[in-house]
C-alpha cells in the first residue's frame, strides 16, 4: 500500500497574510469586555435590588440569588479590569490582525444580512440567498455550482424540517404565494 | 444482577428498525460533524437537536448520543491524516498519529485510534451500567440541601481545578447563572431582569445560547485561520485491522491506565481534553524509551484516544444519575432531556426505565456499529474535506439558525444566537472559558431552586448545609475545591506535597 503520497490537497488563496498589522490588542479587548460586564453587573444588580434582594417571612426574595451573583460578576470583572490594565503596559498581544478581521467580517456581515432577510423573507429564501451569495462572492465558486448547491441544500432542509419532522420555520411572501 | 436484566430490556427497546436507522443516521452525521472544520461534538449535537423535537425521547436520545459518538470518532480522522485536530481532545492524537501517517502507516494509526476509542468508551459504559443505578438510588434520598451542595461542588471544582485564570472562570460562571435567572422566577412567579421586554419574558434559552456560542463563533474563528490543508488519503484493509488487533494485548497497561484516567476526569468536570493529554503524558512516562514518542509510536495514539473517549462517555454518568452534566456536550443532552419533557435527576432511573436503559444499551451498540462504520468508510469521510469551506460555512450558519428558531419558534432567538456568536468569539479569544458558562446556564435555575427550598426549609439559616454528615461533607469538599489552588500552594510551601504527584 502506498499511502505516503499526499492525496488530498485543498488550497486557500484568500488566506490571511501572517504579517498583517494588528487592529487591536487582546489587552484592550479584555478591558472593554470587563467594562461591559461591569456595566451589566451593575444594571442587573440594580434591577434585582429593586425586585427585592433581602429576606422576607417565607425566605429569600426573588432578587436575592441573582443580586449576589451580580456582585460576584461585578467583582470578577473589576478584578479582570485591574489585571488587564496592569498587564496592558507590557507586551501587546494581537487580538486580531487586519487580514483576519477582513475574513471574519466576510462571514459575519453575510450572517447578519441573513438574519435580517429571515425576518422579512422567511428562512428558506434567506438560506438560498446566503449560500448562493456566499459561495459565489466570498468563495469565488462557479455560479452554477453555487446556485445548484443553494437550491439543493434549501430544498433538503425544507423537506427535512417542514415536511418530514414538522418543525415549522418562519416563512415569507414566496412561501405564502405557494400556499404554505 | 439487576442491572444486567435492565440492560437486556434496554436492548429490547432499542432493537426496532426505526431506532436502528436513527442510530445509523446519527453516527454518520456525527462523523461528518467531527471531520468538518468549524464544527465539533457540542456544536453538532446542539445544531441537530431540533431534528429530535418531535420524536419520542428514547429515539431522540439514541440519535443524539450517536451523533456524539460519531463526532468522537470523526475527530481522530483529521488529526491523523491531516495533522488538524478536529476537536481539542484530539490534539494529543496528532503527536504520534500524524508521524505514523507520514511514514505510510496511516491505516494502522487510524485502526489504533478507532479501536482504542472503542475500548475507552466500553470501559466507561460498563462503569455507567453498574455505577449509575447505584448512585441514583443513593441520590433518591437527597433533599434540596444535598442537591444544592452537589451543584456547589460542580461549580467550585470548575473554578478550583480549571486551567484558565480563576477570575475568568468566575466571570463566565456567574454570567451564566445570572442569565439563567432572566424571566419568570419559578418559586414566586415574579418577573426578573426583563426590563419590560416581552421577548425576555421566556428567559434566555440554553440551547439558543449554546448554538451561538459554539456554532456561530466557531465559524468566525475558523475563518481567521489559513484553511489550506494537505493530507494523506488512506483506506483500511482487513489485514491491517487484524494486525493491530493482534498486538493489542501487549498494550493492555496503557489502555487500562488511560481508561481509568478518562473515567475519572469525565465524571469530575476535568473533561476529555485534560484526559487525552494526561493519558499521553503518562504513557510516555511509563515507557522504557520515552524519546520514541512523537515519532510515530502506536502507543502514542492508543493512550490519548482511549482516555478522551472514556472521559467523553463517562461524562454522561453524573448527568444520568444526578442530573449534573460532566461536559459541555452532556450539558446539551441535558438541555435536550428538558425539551423532551423529562426531568433530569435520580428519579429518571425510576420513572423512565425505557429511556435510561435504552440510552445505555445504545452506548454499547452505537460504539460497535460506529467502529465498524468508521473502519470501512474512512476514505469517504476524509474526502469531505475537499468540499470548500465557502460552501460549508453558510450551510452551518443556516443549520444554526434553524436550530435556534425551532426551539421556541421565536425570531428573537435567531438574533440572540447571533449575539451569543459574537460573545463566544470574543470570549474564546481572550481566554474566558465557555464550559462553565454553559453549565451554569443549564443548571442555574435548578441550583437556585434547591438553594431557596433549603432556605425555606431551614427558616433561613445557612447551617442547613452542614446539618448532617452527607451534606456537610459535600459542602466542605466544595469549599476546599474552590480554594484548592491556594491550599495546594500552602501545602507545597510546607513541603508536604511531593512535586511528582502533580502530573499532566
Amino acid at each position: 500500500m502506498s499511502q505516503t503520497d499526499l492525496e488530498i490537497v485543498v488550497d486557500d488563496p484568500t488566506a490571511p497574510e501572517d504579517d498583517s498589522p494588528s487592529v487591536v490588542s487582546s489587552g484592550t479587548v479584555e478591558i472593554v469586555v470587563c467594562l461591559l460586564l461591569l456595566a451589566l453587573a451593575v444594571m442587573l444588580g440594580y434591577d434585582n435590588w429593586r425586585t427585592g434582594a433581602s429576606w422576607d417571612a417565607t425566605g429569600p426574595e426573588p432578587g436575592y440569588f441573582p443580586f449576589y451573583l451580580s456582585i460576584i460578576l461585578g467583582g470578577g470583572s473589576l478584578y479582570g479590569l485591574i489585571v488587564a490594565l496592569v498587564a496592558h503596559r507590557k507586551a501587546a498581544e494581537t487580538f486580531v490582525t487586519r487580514a483576519q478581521a477582513r475574513r471574519v467580517m466576510a462571514v459575519f456581515v453575510p450572517t447578519l444580512l441573513f438574519c435580517l432577510a429571515t425576518q422579512f423573507l422567511g428562512l428558506y429564501v434567506a438560506s438560498f440567498l446566503l449560500i448562493a451569495g456566499f459561495m459565489r462572492l466570498v468563495g469565488k465558486i462557479a455560479l452554477w455550482k453555487s446556485l445548484l448547491t443553494a437550491v439543493l441544500f434549501t430544498a433538503i432542509m425544507f423537506v427535512t424540517f417542514d415536511i418530514a419532522f414538522d418543525v415549522i420555520m418562519p416563512k415569507g411572501p414566496l412561501e405564502a404565494a405557494f400556499g404554505h | 444482577m439487576e442491572a444486567l436484566g435492565l440492560l437486556l430490556h434496554g436492548f429490547a427497546v432499542l432493537l426496532t428498525w426505526k431506532t436502528l436507522v436513527l442510530m445509523m443516521v446519527g453516527l454518520v452525521l456525527g462523523i461528518f460533524v467531527g471531520v468538518l472544520p468549524g464544527l465539533g461534538g457540542p456544536n453538532g449535537v446542539a445544531i441537530l437537536l431540533p431534528l429530535t423535537f418531535t420524536m419520542d425521547p428514547t429515539s431522540a436520545i439514541v440519535m443524539l448520543s450517536c451523533i456524539y459518538w460519531g463526532a468522537l470518532f470523526g475527530g481522530a480522522i483529521t488529526s491523523i491524516l491531516f495533522n488538524i485536530p478536529g476537536e481539542a481532545w484530539s490534539v494529543a492524537t496528532t503527536f504520534d498519529g500524524y508521524p505514523m501517517a507520514q511514514q505510510g502507516r496511516a491505516a494502522e494509526a487510524l485502526t489504533a485510534a478507532f479501536t482504542s476509542s472503542f475500548i475507552g468508551s466500553l470501559v466507561a459504559v460498563l462503569l455507567i451500567t453498574f455505577l449509575a443505578p447505584m448512585i441514583s438510588s443513593f441520590a433518591l434520598k437527597f433533599g434540596p440541601p444535598e442537591f444544592f451542595a452537589v451543584y456547589l461542588l460542580t461549580f467550585c471544582s470548575f473554578v478550583g481545578l480549571g486551567r484558565e485564570a480563576k477570575h475568568k472562570t468566575v466571570i463566565s460562571m456567574s454570567l451564566g447563572l445570572l442569565l439563567a435567572g432572566i424571566g419568570m422566577d419559578t418559586v414566586s412567579g415574579n418577573l426578573r431582569m426583563t426590563f419590560g421586554s416581552s421577548e425576555l419574558l421566556r428567559g434566555i434559552n440554553f440551547l439558543v445560547a449554546v448554538i451561538g456560542l459554539f456554532g456561530i463563533s466557531e465559524i468566525l474563528l475558523t475563518m481567521e485561520e489559513r484553511l489550506a490543508l494537505r493530507g494523506h488519503a488512506a483506506s483500511i484493509s482487513l489485514r491491517v485491522v487484524l494486525g493491530v488487533w493482534k498486538d493489542l494485548p501487549q498494550y493492555w497497561g496503557t489502555l487500562l491506565r488511560s481508561s481509568i484516567i478518562g473515567c475519572w476526569l469525565g465524571i469530575t468536570p476535568g473533561g476529555a481534553i485534560a484526559a487525552s493529554f494526561m493519558g499521553y503524558n503518562l504513557a510516555k512516562r511509563f515507557a522504557k524509551d520515552p524519546e520514541s514518542f512523537g515519532r510515530g509510536r502506536i502507543e502514542g495514539v492508543f493512550a490519548p484516544e482511549t482516555a478522551a473517549h472514556a472521559s467523553g462517555t463517562s461524562a454522561l454518568l453524573p448527568m444520568l444519575a444526578l442530573g449534573i452534566p460532566g461536559s459541555g456536550t452532556a450539558a446539551i443532552l441535558l438541555g435536550g432531556l428538558m425539551v423532551w419533557g423529562l426531568n433530569p435527576g435520580p428519579l429518571l432511573f425510576v420513572e423512565h426505565k425505557d429511556f435510561v436503559w435504552g440510552l445505555i444499551a445504545s452506548m454499547y451498540l452505537g460504539n460497535v456499529v460506529g467502529l465498524v462504520l468508521v473502519l470501512t468508510t474512512v476514505p469517504i469521510f476524509a474526502s469531505i474535506l475537499r468540499v470548500p469551506f465557502a460552501a460549508v460555512a453558510p450551510m452551518i450558519v443556516v443549520s444554526c439558525a434553524i436550530g435556534a428558531y425551532a426551539i421556541q419558534n421565536a425570531m428573537f432567538d435567531i438574533w440572540l444566537m447571533l449575539g451569543f456568536g459574537v460573545v463566544g468569539y470574543v470570549f474564546k479569544k481572550i481566554g474566558i472559558p465557555l464550559a462553565p458558562f454553559t453549565l451554569a446556564l443549564v443548571l442555574g435555575n435548578r441550583a437556585e431552586d434547591a438553594f431557596r427550598l433549603s432556605m425555606i426549609g431551614s427558616g433561613g439559616t445557612l447551617k442547613v448545609f452542614w446539618s448532617n454528615g452527607l451534606v456537610g461533607s459535600i459542602t466542605t469538599l466544595a469549599i476546599l475545591l474552590l480554594f484548592w489552588p491556594a491550599i495546594d500552594a500552602l501545602l507545597g510551601r510546607a513541603g508536604l506535597w511531593r512535586k511528582s504527584v502533580t502530573l499532566g
